[in-house]
């Protein structure tokens, strides 16, 4: 078996309007490997949403991307001020997003749940006061 | 649809992607929240919005969306127009509200569901 493809990011988490760059990359370069186009549009939804996230709760963070011949993991790592209640940030609805991201369209609650929808596994570890640490993974 | 046919519905002007009026397209949807049209959106090839930042673009890149229709006379950013131009997307905006816009593609057989109704 070959070596997974990796790609990796720093999201920069003082720019909301740059968030989604390395979304957009991941898409470009998912396309030229090849990989079906559902598939890219699961992995980039919820990379896309990984990223928007850190940027709004966390200051940025990294990600990376694996691409194996049977699925590509996500990971997005953040030293923010972490998830007080994992259950309760999965709840459809629950934000913790202030005012001003509401009035650019996000903020609604969906970001998390969204990120499950759209992966066949999701694992989140976090500290409060240490940050997030985010594998998704979506079979092939 | 040709996306042609929804500029002349909605009386929309052209901001970018003049070309590419010629595609045709099956379904909509309208929406200001871009966390909802990323978690209820499937095969919608064009957005209708009244919010405008460059998320918008981004949002509807990673849809695979063809034509964003700002509402309310709303006007994209010259930065939204250069991410819409880098992914071949077209950019429309028309004077109507939502609600008469979203109706009157609706009307004219523009589904929401990936079909023509």
């Amino acid at each position: 078996m070959t070596d997974a493809v990796r790609l990796h990011f720093l999201v920069d988490g003082e720019d909301f309007t740059s968030a989604g760059q390395a979304s957009v990359q991941v898409k470009k370069n998912l396309r030229q490997l090849g990989i079906a186009p559902e598939i890219i549009r699961k992995v980039s939804i919820a990379m896309y949403e990984g990223e928007i996230n850190m940027v709004i709760h966390a200051g940025g963070g990294e990600a990376d991307v694996l691409i194996y011949e049977d699925r590509i993991e996500i990971e997005l790592v953040d030293r923010g001020p972490g998830i007080a209640n994992i259950d309760l940030a999965m709840q459809e609805g629950f934000s913790t997003a202030p005012d001003n991201i509401r009035s650019l369209g996000f903020g609604a609650g969906m970001g998390l749940p969204n990120m499950k929808r759209y992966t066949d596994s999701m694992h989140i570890e976090s500290a409060l006061g240490e940050g997030t640490r985010i594998l998704m993974t979506v079979r092939l | 649809m040709k996306i042609s046919e929804i500029k002349e519905l909605l009386k929309a002007e052209v901001v970018c992607g003049e070309e590419s009026l010629d595609r045709e397209v099956g379904s909509a949807c309208g929406s200001d929240m871009m966390s909802d049209v990323l978690a209820y959106v499937k095969d919608q090839a064009v957005l209708l919005t009244g919010l405008v930042n460059p998320q918008v673009v981004r949002t509807a890149e990673m849809m695979d969306m063809v034509c964003i229709v700002f509402v309310r006379s709303k006007c994209p950013t010259e930065e939204m127009i250069e991410l819409a131009t880098e992914h071949g997307m077209v950019l429309l905006k028309t004077q109507k509200r939502m609600y008469e816009a979203c109706g009157k593609l609706y009307a004219n057989g523009l589904g929401g569901n990936g079909e023509r109704k």
